[in-house]
């Protein structure tokens, strides 16, 4: 964090306080057209934990991401985003939030208009970020995603995982404390998949950022659980017989069904849970 | 589709005035603030000024043409067809060149607004554009609000003038009239009054062309099919709005010049 966020509603934060919860979401609800979407929703996210999201289509998974960018605001409940109550706070103090957030959206959303280049820079452009400097750090997010050659094609250009590839490093480019990933490897291939996993990974496993990811594929979400990214072979299983017993220790699950949260814990406790739907689920 | 209740439909219809009111003074407000997105402003005064140059050159020159023929048939009846040009710019600086470049760049313009921004929305890249810290009213609606108002203003003199001067071809080559003549009788009948009205009401129009083609824009849902919906919306929506502005704008200016 750079910059405090103007809230006379919240307390003050200290930017570095690790037990401060990056996300917090108290008893939000939120409905459309008087349909109700999420009811209640109430869990956190520490420093440097991933969350990942599951649960059925339509369940309201994409919605707790845009709640949790201050995209939608709740109907009722209470949601700190770094310690800061976004529900009530500006658009204007939003936008100076977001410097801390990045997004993966589902469809990618990038810029029809604006080369590979211009969309990944985009925030660099907004913050008047010097051309050359700019240049530099949008080299390095694509060096990341290994997509450095495509740097002057137009998303049009691009192939789905390509574009989704673009999406995580216009996401990271400002080294985000947050990141949100709304279905990275929907409607893609599995290969393309374990890449783009592959990488959410190694931003977790590098930068340690925190993040929320949302998945209706339950292998992508089982492969980040138990899988670690080695800066010289890749992706690698955590080994069973090691400290961590085959799991990441700061990867947890939430699990979403009918509007409410059905489960809220560690990848163990999810596999041993004894509930009918989440064995369902699972199976 | 389900019928609705009146309340909800009388409910929506007061939220869409409330929506787009508070788009309204987003943009103007944004006009008036840092910071301001220069670049997109000179590209929408290209796009939408450049670009609808030539539709406003061809359609006031041959409504000016119309105007001189159809009006010297009925001041014939009077033998006062040398009134022609004083009746022709009258008529093409009051009200035709001010509605019709208006309802051109309306057709144009507002369409090409809510197709644009529609797309974007259903695409996600608006939300895209305020997850990165962007204001989309600031960085599409106000640059857009700016230069229409700016280019329409210019458009409608281009309108006039081409108007005039299809009328004073036609009065020359078919009425058999003095060129001379038609050029001084126009200039004649046109007094201060007249060019007030006439370049007030572009301002009014280029407001409601981008705010309503906007509107119409960022409330797209549905697809590909909404973009449509939203495109057509904003050319009907605009078109009608521009006429009945039109007439309040008349109203009042003859309230203030008493002609």
């Amino acid at each position: 964090m750079t910059e405090a966020i103007p809230n006379p509603g919240a307390a003050t934060i200290d930017p570095q306080d690790d037990k401060t919860p990056v996300v917090e979401f108290n008893d939000v609800s939120i409905a459309f057209e008087l349909k109700p979407v999420l009811k209640n929703i109430s869990f956190s996210v520490e420093r440097g934990q991933t969350l990942i999201l599951l649960g059925p289509a339509g369940c309201g998974k994409s919605v707790l991401l845009k709640l949790a960018n201050g995209l939608l605001a709740p109907d009722s409940g209470s949601i700190r985003i770094f310690g800061h109550e976004i529900t009530t706070m500006p658009e204007r103090d939003l936008f100076k939030l977001r410097a801390q957030i990045g997004m993966v959206f589902q469809e990618s959303a990038l810029f029809d208009s604006l080369d590979v280049e211009d969309n990944v820079a985009y925030r660099l452009h907004e913050e008047r970020v010097p051309e050359d400097q700019a240049h530099a750090r949008v080299v390095e997010a694509l060096k990341f995603v290994e997509l450095a050659q495509a740097i002057d094609k137009f998303p049009s250009e691009l192939s789905g995982g390509m574009r989704r590839r673009v999406s995580i490093a216009r996401a990271i480019i400002s080294n985000p404390d947050l990141i949100l990933y709304d279905s990275p490897t929907g409607g893609l291939d599995p290969i393309t998949s374990t890449t783009i996993i592959e990488l959410v990974m190694k931003q977790r496993d590098v930068s340690h950022t925190t993040s929320l990811v949302v998945t209706h594929r339950l292998q992508d979400a089982f492969v980040l659980a138990t899988h670690r990214y080695d800066p010289e072979h890749g992706m690698k299983p955590i080994p069973k017989d090691g400290p961590d017993q085959g799991i990441d220790p700061g990867t947890k699950f939430l699990m979403l069904n009918e509007h409410h949260v059905v489960f809220h814990g560690t990848t163990e406790e999810l596999v041993h849970s004894r509930d009918p739907w989440i064995r369902e689920y699972l199976d | 589709m389900a019928l609705k209740s009146p309340e909800v439909f009388l409910k929506q219809k007061i939220l869409a005035v409330q929506e787009y009111s508070t788009l309204c003074a987003s943009a103007i407000s944004a006009l008036f603030t840092r910071p301001r997105y220069w670049a997109d402003i000179i590209t929408q005064m290209d796009s939408i000024g450049v670009g609808s140059l030539p539709i406003i050159v061809l359609t006031g020159f041959f409504t000016g043409c119309v105007l001189a023929l159809q009006s010297a048939t009925a001041l014939t009846s009077f033998g006062a067809v040398s009134m022609t040009g004083s009746l022709v710019s009258l008529s093409m600086v009051k009200e035709l060149g001010p509605v019709l470049t208006g309802l051109m760049v309306s057709g144009r313009n507002a369409a090409g607004m809510a197709s644009e921004i529609g797309s974007m929305k259903v695409t996600e890249q608006l939300d895209a554009m305020r997850a990165l810290g962007t204001d989309p009213v600031r960085k599409l609606v106000a640059p857009r609000l700016f230069a229409t108002v700016f280019m329409l203003f210019f458009l409608t003199i281009i309108a006039d003038a081409f108007g005039i001067a299809g009328g004073a071809l036609m009065s020359v080559t078919i009425l058999g009239l003095n060129a001379s003549t038609y050029l001084h009788d126009s200039y004649r009948g046109l007094v201060h009054g007249d060019i007030v009205q006439g370049l007030t009401k572009p301002v009014f129009s280029a407001f409601i062309i981008a705010t309503v083609g906007c509107y119409c824009g960022m409330k797209t849902t549905g697809g590909t099919q909404g973009v449509g919906r939203a495109t057509t919306q904003a050319v009907v929506i605009s078109s009608v709005a521009i006429i009945i502005v039109d007439l309040l704008v008349t109203r009042a200016m003859i309230g203030i010049f008493g002609s």
